[in-house]
């Protein structure tokens, strides 16, 4: 069983009768030799982390040894102004938690990288809250999001270091865009144009972090990265179709990929990271290297 | 192969799940490669590695995996503190341009008390995903994501049906094999499917014309 396009999901839709949750159970079985017992209970454990990913950022102190996070995701989870609604508010103050915690080297799961963990643990708990989706339901949420984010490592990146913050964030926010769609009811049609409108948007998104460290602009990323999620998936059940398709959208995110300059994938040498200030921040943290003895 | 928890997971500590992830599978690979506790580490960190090791904590998840740590051990924030602690000595250096490896990679060379030593090089994918690239000067290419025995030989006539005998003698099935040459040597990285026993790896160390065996478990 060989998946390396979204033609080839629908093609094993058709074959098996099965919505894509079912399609990849039965993926992760021929390819691991595991039982469906196995896959269900190591996404059960995967949503376990990230909610508890959640939690810990908007209750412990997350204070990152740069100190440039300092327990933000609280206050804006905390914000007296709403600029939107309260929802709206709380599901990217989750995005900033899991931040947060990934910073302060505490536990995550990355979803489909550590830079991006917040996104997938904001949307799904969010959907959870607010749709009163159950933890089986999520799961199948989870399945659709690595659907799409298998499709990308196949034909893009999701690295960094090879496909900026677009392969991080942007593949995060699809996988988002992607389980929203299919929590709501949505079509496949309807996930592959969330999945689209998604990564469109975070084209050609350079990964310039400073001082090489996870911490700014990543925090923003991930929050934007869940209004992405939510915007594509809104857009998409409304009935807009993509007009290029999903497999393309991914070999152009993999030439935009090629395109883009190291010094803008995660070696904190462009963008950001090469600002005057986030100079002065790398001398003052990083260059007391102790590399051993 | 690609599963879908390569893409929901791994469970980890943060931040980078290639710089920090990664790396900390890097060093657990070494440590199996020696097959004994080390007590001495020499680490070169190419390309992305070495510019941003520090900000990830590329340099403590390395320690780390030496040190037996898995990628989710919340220890790993401390792994440098710890090795002074459990008498592991480490250095680092740092090699900012090398075109030809993937833009994060590290040499491991591990020491055990009795001057054993093994060198191997390896790149961190994204994801947490790693690919070990050279062993004790041999080229190789593999990921860890089943279990998989190393071993080096004479290269002689005949050893690849000696070696895939003992395997199948336990009735264990091989996924993947693959061969490289040096001069008079050759190595070997077998993935197989099943666990495999003890008796399996001491059969295959008993011939003669074999120097080194090991099992690297996958890291899960």
């Amino acid at each position: 069983m060989e998946i390396n396009t979204f033609e080839d999901i629908l093609r094993y839709c058709r074959q098996l009768n099965a919505t894509i949750p079912e399609v990849m159970i039965e993926y992760e079985i021929k390819k691991t030799g595991k039982t469906r017992e196995q896959v269900i209970d190591g996404l059960r454990k995967i949503l376990h982390v990230m909610l508890e990913s959640v939690e810990n950022g908007l209750t412990r102190d997350v204070k990152s040894p740069s100190g440039m996070l300092n327990n933000y995701a609280k206050k804006v989870f905390n914000a007296g102004i709403n600029v939107l609604t309260v929802n709206f508010k709380k599901a990217i103050a989750r995005a900033m938690a899991v931040s947060e915690v990934n910073a302060c080297m505490g536990r995550i799961a990355a979803a489909p990288t550590a830079g991006s963990s917040g996104i997938m643990p904001a949307v799904i708990s969010t959907m959870m809250e607010e749709h009163g989706i159950n933890e089986d339901k999520a799961i199948e949420g989870l399945l659709v999001a690595s659907a799409i984010g298998l499709l990308i490592v196949k034909n893009a990146s999701v690295a960094g270091s090879e496909a900026g913050c677009m392969g991080e964030t942007g593949s995060a926010a699809a996988m988002g865009a992607s389980a929203i769609v299919y929590l709501l009811g949505g079509s496949n049609k309807q996930i592959e144009s969330a999945s689209c409108f998604a990564i469109q948007s975070a084209m050609g998104l350079v990964c310039d972090p400073i001082a090489g460290l996870v911490e700014i602009p990543c925090i923003f990323r991930n929050a934007v990265g869940v209004a992405n999620a939510f915007t594509s998936a809104q857009i998409a059940l409304a009935g807009v179709e993509s007009v290029v398709p999903l497999d393309e959208v991914i070999l152009a995110m993999n030439e935009v990929a090629e395109l883009m300059s190291p010094k803008l994938k995660e070696t904190a040498q462009g963008g950001l990271a090469n600002t005057k200030t986030a100079r002065e921040i790398q001398r003052r943290f990083l260059y007391q290297i102790d590399i051993g003895k | 192969m690609t599963s879908i928890f390569d893409i929901l997971g791994p469970v980890m500590i943060g931040p980078s799940s290639s710089h920090t992830a990664g790396a900390a599978k890097l060093g657990l690979v070494a440590r199996q490669l020696l097959g004994a506790e080390p007590v001495k580490a020499e680490i070169t960190l190419y390309n992305s590695f070495a510019r941003t090791y520090k900000g990830h904590g590329t340099d403590r998840a390395i320690v780390g995996g030496i040190l037996g740590m898995k990628p989710d051990d919340e220890r790993l924030r401390n792994s440098l503190e710890i090795a002074k602690e459990n008498g592991l000595r480490y250095e680092f250096k740092l090699i900012m341009k090398a075109p030809k490896l993937h833009p994060n990679s590290a040499r491991i060379k591990l020491f055990d008390k009795d001057g054993n030593k093994i060198e191997m090089v390896g790149s961190s994918l994204g994801g947490g995903r790693i690919e070990v690239v050279e062993i004790e000067g041999f080229k190789v290419s593999f990921s860890v994501m089943t279990h998989t025995i190393v071993i080096i030989a004479d290269d002689i006539p005949g050893s690849i049906a000696h070696i895939s005998g003992a395997i199948a003698e336990k009735n264990i099935n091989i996924a993947n094999m693959f061969v490289s040459r040096e001069e008079k040597l050759a190595n070997m990285v077998i993935e197989v499917d099943q666990e495999v026993p003890n008796e399996v790896l001491q059969k295959i160390s008993s011939f003669s014309w074999v120097h080194y065996v090991r099992l690297v478990e996958p890291i899960v």
